[in-house]
């Protein structure tokens, strides 16, 4: 039994994290996520709520940051896991210096290039995957299925 | 009844408009989540954001959805096996960082259920047609199962 962290914003993020659930289930994991009720749909009832980020929004992602690192002190996760987007590649970056293994999943909304997080995803994450296979290539992301 | 939702995150005026522009011409209810969206329509119940909870029996509800080419909305119309329509945001109106969803819509116009508006007539056709099929994950359990079987042997190594 591993710790997990699963992270990502609201929307299509979370779906996506919940499609993609029956592959660390088994595990004891801690859900993070940026909408109140939104893991109580899923049956979810102890998942984290962390101010949602992105480039335009550098105080609330410094607030989404200090949220996020209190959470991985707290839970020492074993693998992160994250399908986007800012705060998945935050959580993803802190969770390096605690020895996490991290798993970045590009969104399958990214089919044309990946998200820029998706492309930061590439120097910090263990694991890079695109959805799409022809946005796949030799020591960029892999493709191992899709979604949708 | 047409469920209309354009995400939470970012303002949709022009699909929101175009759907309140049409309302009077579709025989049929119309609800619409629209965010933070500035306009407000006269001809559609609106709310803002509905809870997660509330949103989904909504879907379950729906003859078909409508919204911008946001995976979201997408994933919930396959899960609940409903047509949808999507009018993506461009980034030429200032609807989103990119044209992303454009892109999306390129990819995803081929798949069965899935039906894509550009503008304001294409929206009103599409939704006259009485021949809409479900948007089902036909096409992608395998893909979907390869994913969860990699993550899986990856978690467990």
């Amino acid at each position: 039994m591993k710790r997990i962290l699963a992270i990502s914003s609201s929307g299509g993020h979370w779906e996506q994290l919940m499609l993609l659930r029956d592959s660390f289930s088994t595990h004891e994991v801690v859900y993070v996520n940026t909408l109140q009720g939104l893991a109580e749909r899923n049956g979810i009832d102890d998942a984290y709520v962390v101010p949602d980020c992105n480039r335009n929004t550098p105080l609330q992602s410094l607030s989404s940051a200090w949220k996020i690192f209190r959470i991985i002190l707290k839970h020492r996760p074993d693998v992160i896991i994250s399908t986007g987007a800012a705060p998945g590649i935050i959580a993803i970056f802190i969770g390096r210096f605690f020895g996490a293994r991290t798993i970045w999943i590009d969104s399958v909304a990214n089919s044309e290039k990946l998200s820029l997080s998706g492309k930061l995803a590439g120097y910090v994450a263990h694991l890079q995957l695109t959805q799409w296979e022809h946005l796949s290539h030799n020591g960029g992301p892999r493709f191992a299925g899709a979604v949708l | 009844m047409i469920l209309v939702s354009v995400g939470t995150q970012l303002p949709f005026d022009r699909l929101i408009r175009a759907i309140d522009d049409i309302a009077p011409k579709l025989d049929e209810e119309i609800v619409a989540q629209i965010g933070v969206t500035a306009y407000r329509p006269s001809n559609v119940t609106f709310h803002k954001t509905l809870a997660p909870i509330a949103y989904e029996d909504l879907v379950k509800q729906a003859r078909v959805l409508v919204s911008h080419a946001g995976i979201g909305t997408i994933l919930g119309a396959q899960k609940h096996k409903k047509p949808i329509v999507i009018f993506p945001r461009q980034a030429q109106f200032g609807e989103h960082r990119n044209d992303h969803q454009l892109a999306t819509c390129r990819q995803l116009r081929h798949y069965k259920g899935v039906y894509v508006a550009e503008t304001e007539a294409m929206l009103l056709e599409t939704l006259q047609r009485g021949d809409l099929e479900p948007l089902t994950s036909s096409s992608a359990p395998d893909r979907r199962d390869g994913l969860i079987r990699f993550l899986r042997d990856f978690i467990d190594a």
